[in-house]
């Protein structure tokens, strides 16, 4: 059996509970919510908390609250399930709802929660190794060790962010709401994210991220497409959120967010800068899609060729915006070829 | 060594337990409930060998936590016969050869069971969909799906056969 190392668990039924146990053991303390990447990553001995404080018991952070009109409040220990069968979520917030049910597979979507999956460690494959491999290999920069394998020259850790929803949350506009003892903070979603494999998010130890403010839709159309080996269980090896709005034939509003490469999902500002404004052509799309190769840093650190990821940024923001337009296209969000073309 | 006292409803069942609070659900099913019937396969969450259900929904009792899922409805595999009668999935199992090594079929079945009681007439599709958290390294899972079909068409006429002779 991988056992879990022993720690003390603690399951506060209010918020400020959950703050104060933080606040008393400060960094020797970890939150929880649906522990599907916590736990297995206290397996691989990643992360050896004495203190575990389980957010399950916290009512409030299961509800789901608004509609597209006012904006929607998500819980963060709503449960990825939920959030991809929510019917204002799948009616109006419809990237996120593809996001969230394309985690993993059906059981950690029953059990791994939106604020769970928007702080989901960074992943590498010299990181998410057991204790004995990463031992045998001299450890990492990320964990235990000087040296960065991926890039050994390099001062930074180049793990990737591996949150499916964190794109579209991010390409939404969202707000965070994160409470601390020092009282609560409202953080955009874009702001949330560092490009440090170690220090991924803005979120001291002792803040817990409570609610997901998604904004009135304001016609946007959001989606989500999503490029991994097998069709279930794999992280993203790379994920393309797009938020668009169209005035007529031109765009009025539109952003393009990856995911699962880099070290923090990549607002891409300048294929952005080329859309907005413009009416909307074939051959814009493809000006669109190629100004996102260069920004997208992938390296030899998950699964799948590194160069093949980067080349296929382009191609999925070009069938993501494709299909935002109506227009034909013959493969699925999930990267697999249609049967149905 | 932290241990709590906790109440785990297991198959109908109530157990008081005394057990460290690290234990996740799958260690106290077989190591102190001695319900050996749900397997453990990566215990990482990347097999889904070691499913059981919680109120009705497929959960990974490898990445559970006993103390967090307390007063919840669990079954387990050896909770799906009623008394000597197999389940109608594992009757179909077994009579298409679904089951070769057998290591992923309790989760397997589990997991189909979550499946027909939510959609009882599921397309292949929809099979495919929500058995892909289960991982079967023998059977290619093509006799797995079409266990699956037969023991749905038998339980919705099951349905049909116990709604008509109440009316």
């Amino acid at each position: 059996m991988l056992r879990l190392p022993p720690f003390t668990y603690y399951a506060p039924a209010r918020i400020e509970d959950a703050v104060k146990i933080l606040a008393d053991y400060g960094p020797d303390a970890m939150v929880v919510a649906g522990g599907t990447d916590l736990y297995p990553n206290m397996k691989r001995r990643q992360f050896e908390p004495k203190i575990i404080v389980g957010l399950r018991q916290i009512r409030e952070l299961h509800r789901i609250n608004g509609d597209a009109k006012t904006g929607v409040t998500i819980g963060a220990c709503v449960t990825l399930a939920e959030v991809s069968q929510h019917p204002a979520i799948l009616a109006s917030y419809r990237g996120l709802a593809r996001a969230a049910g394309l985690v993993a597979n059906p059981q950690i979507r029953h059990m791994g929660t939106l604020g769970g999956n928007l702080c989901v460690d960074t992943r590498c494959n010299y990181y998410d190794q057991t204790l004995f491999w990463r031992q045998a290999l001299g450890y990492c920069l990320k964990k235990d060790g000087a040296i960065c394998p991926v890039a050994p020259g390099s001062q930074r850790c180049w793990a990737v962010t591996s949150t499916d929803t964190a794109p579209v949350i991010i390409a939404l506009r969202a707000t965070l709401r994160l409470v601390s003892p020092r009282g609560e903070r409202l953080v955009a979603a874009s702001d949330f994210y560092r490009d440090d494999g170690i220090h991924y998010l803005n979120k001291e130890a002792d803040e817990i991220l409570t609610e997901i403010l998604l904004p009135p839709i304001d016609g946007l159309k959001t989606t989500y497409w999503k490029l991994r080996r097998r069709g279930s269980f794999d992280f993203p090896v790379l994920g393309v959120a797009v938020a668009l709005a169209q005035e007529g034939e031109r765009c009025r509003d539109v952003r393009i967010v990856t995911g699962g490469v880099n070290s923090r999902p990549m607002e891409m500002t300048e294929a952005e800068r080329i859309l907005i404004g413009e009416r909307i052509t074939p051959d814009l799309i493809e000006r669109v899609a190629q100004a996102v190769y260069r920004p997208v840093k992938a390296l030899d650190n998950t699964d799948f060729v590194p160069l093949y990821r980067k080349k296929m940024a382009p191609v999925f923001v070009k069938r993501a915006l494709r299909e935002l337009l109506g227009w034909p296209i013959q493969e699925t969000p999930d990267g697999h070829t249609s049967a149905a073309g | 060594m932290d241990k709590q006292l906790i109440t785990l409803r297991v198959n109908g069942e109530v157990h008081e337990l005394a057990i460290p609070v690290h234990k996740t659900l799958l260690e106290v099913l077989r190591e102190d409930l001695h319900l050996t019937g749900t397997k453990h396969g990566c215990e990482l969450g990347e097999c889904g060998t070691c499913t059981v259900l919680v109120d009705g929904q497929p959960v990974l009792s490898c990445l559970a936590l006993a103390v967090e899922w307390q007063h919840r409805d669990i079954v387990t595999v050896e909770g799906l016969a009623d008394g000597p009668r197999p389940h109608p999935l594992q009757q179909a199992f077994a009579e298409l050869g679904a089951a070769q090594c057998g290591y992923c079929i309790p989760g397997t079945l589990l997991t189909a069971k979550a499946l027909l009681d939510h959609n009882p007439r599921p397309t292949r599709q929809e099979i495919k969909e929500a058995l892909s958290g289960n991982l079967c390294r023998c059977t290619g899972y093509i006799k797995i799906i079409e266990a699956v079909e037969r023991a749905a068409q038998r339980m919705a006429a099951q349905t049909a056969f116990a709604e008509s002779a109440a009316r």
